[in-house]
């Protein structure tokens, strides 16, 4: 932006409010933050590996890392669908479903929690439906997926979304006229368009399902070694009072959010890239 | 045929995981009849959740939009070293799990850390009390403000300021004059998320209340120890206050959206007939 290069020194009040953002980061969240890492370095190297190398810790491990990637890739495949239909059709409730694709953002985690357990449950109103089917939801590892679709949806339609609405439909046009059928122009033309905003919904909604607790603790049933996800295992810990515990298998956790938030951020400067080019 | 296809995968997606939930929580919630719906939100247990609950908000919010315009002036006006640091830990609480979030508060305030045990020897208890729910939340709302104000703060430019301040105004009346009536949509649009994640949060909350039966519960919290105590009817009804709080939030940002996007669009129109 042509105004953000030339800069003038006569605004006033950069000291005060620079000083003032430091001084909030640094109490409200660089001091938090940074215990759990002394926290860390007071444990001994047994306590530590003890904690995060367990077997029930990586049984968590297991259901959150594969109940997160399904949800991330269920809501890929229909996040895409949802958010090519709000861009390029026109339906009754069109409107509305844009609206409340966000509810996932703005409904507490407890709220939606009970109720995906009550609507999951073996005599709730899908549940019942599923139940002769030996389908069981609540209080199994599917339904820890389920609750963790239900965060991760927005964040894919709301990727893919704008990504679709910059899209010019001259290039599909173009290539409808040169005698591309329907699926080469989606494969060839629209599909490597739309990867990296795709791929970066799907980290946004895997790294939220990760760290997700509210939505899961009630429909899991949080069976240690069966429904029993990494952020309940934390919870558990705490409850116990086992602190090094908690903050070990935290650590671990932060981490793998960092790398995916830096992920994320590579992912986006390269689609840009690729957008300006 | 692909259309119809593709509308009704749609469709029945979207039923499925939001609008069957949204019915589901008014349907059970009002499953013992209107009375009992009532009863349970008048009761005093959820009165004392839902006054906690706007108490946390009240201070967390104004808080963080604070620092959100803050943070967004000096971001937004000024050059300096290690801008692009800031922006990234700025964004730190998004990538914190809420449970993680709370049990930072919990290392730190906590009757065995060193702060938290100087605080309890002088009778201030920060953690399984009101301010140790206040500080989670802070944390958790923290970049939400900032987050929307930046992006808008830079779209409207600084020459009206500019122009204010050689004129003679001074710093105080160039930023309510001009730079608040300016930002106010994308103001309103960051204090409506943040409210919204303020009444809403259940983790990170859950972690420093402690579970103390009676104490120092927030709305999610209380629908949570109703739901265990396996008073359903009444879980519902709590949780659709917040329900209807969360369609308000909604609403509210869709009608906000519209007049904050057309300002960025515009900005962006300008920018490009400049560089052309």
């Amino acid at each position: 932006m042509a105004s953000n290069t030339k800069r003038s020194n006569v605004l006033p009040g950069f000291g005060l409010t620079l000083g003032f953002t430091l001084a909030y980061l640094g109490i409200v969240v660089l001091i938090p933050i940074s215990t759990i890492f002394f926290k860390t370095f007071t444990l001994t190297w047994p306590q530590f590996w003890a904690a995060v190398a367990s077997p029930r810790t990586i049984a968590a491990y297991r259901l959150s890392f594969s109940a997160s990637i399904a949800g991330a890739l269920v809501n890929s495949v229909f996040g895409f669908i949802v958010a090519w239909s709000l861009v390029r059709y026109e339906f009754p409730g069109k409107s509305l479903i844009d609206v409340m694709v966000d509810l996932p953002f703005a409904l507490p985690t407890s709220v939606a929690g009970i109720t995906l357990t009550a609507i999951y449950a073996s005599n709730g109103w899908i549940g019942r439906y599923l139940a002769p089917l030996g389908i069981k939801v609540a209080y199994t590892p599917l339904g820890v997926a389920v609750a963790l679709t239900f965060v991760g949806l927005p964040f894919v339609v709301r990727t893919i979304q704008p990504v679709l609405e910059d899209l010019d439909q001259e290039y599909e046009e173009a290539a409808a006229t040169l005698g591309a059928s329907r699926l080469q122009t989606f494969v060839l033309v629209i599909a490597p368009a739309l990867i990296p905003a795709l791929l970066t919904g799907f980290a946004l909604a895997f790294a939220r399902a990760l760290g997700e607790y509210g939505s899961v603790v009630f429909i899991s049933g949080n069976m240690p070694m069966h429904t029993e996800v990494v952020p309940l295992l934390i919870m558990s810990k705490l409850e116990q009072f086992d602190y090094a515990g908690a903050t070990a298998i935290a650590v671990v956790m932060l981490t793998v959010s960092f790398l995916i938030l830096l992920g994320v951020n590579v992912l986006q400067r390269w689609s840009s890239r690729r957008l300006t080019a | 045929m692909v259309r119809i296809a593709l509308i009704t995968i749609a469709m029945v997606f979207v039923a499925l995981f939001i609008f069957i939930p949204v019915i589901a929580v008014f349907a059970e919630a009002l499953r013992k009849g209107v009375g009992a719906y009532f009863a349970a939100i008048a009761n005093p247990e959820a009165r004392a959740a839902i006054r906690l609950t706007l108490m946390t908000a009240a201070i967390a919010v104004p808080l963080n939009v604070t620092f959100g315009i803050a943070a967004s002036w000096a971001i937004a006006r000024f050059d300096f070293p290690g801008k692009q640091t800031l922006l990234t830990l700025i964004d730190i609480p998004f990538s914190v799990s809420p449970v993680i979030s709370g049990m930072l508060f919990v290392l730190l305030l906590g009757v065995r850390a060193p702060l938290g045990g100087f605080l309890a020897a002088h009778g201030i208890r920060v953690i399984f009390a009101e301010p140790g729910i206040v500080l989670a939340t802070l944390f958790v709302t923290f970049p939400l403000a900032a987050r929307e104000l930046i992006p808008i703060m830079q779209a409207v430019g600084s020459e009206e300021e500019e122009a204010a301040i050689v004129l003679g105004a001074g710093g105080w009346q160039m930023f309510f004059r001009v730079t608040i009536p300016n930002v106010k949509w994308g103001l309103l649009y960051g204090l409506v998320l943040c409210n919204a994640r303020a009444m809403g949060e259940f983790g990170a909350v859950s972690v420093v209340s402690g579970h103390i039966q009676g104490h120092t519960n927030t709305m999610p919290l209380y629908v949570e120890i109703l739901y265990n105590d396996f008073q359903f009817a009444a879980a519902f009804a709590v949780s659709s206050l917040l329900t209807m709080l969360a369609i308000a939030t909604l609403i509210a940002k869709r009608f906000l959206e519209r007049r904050v996007v057309p300002v960025k669009q515009a900005q962006d129109e300008l920018a490009v007939k400049v560089a052309a």
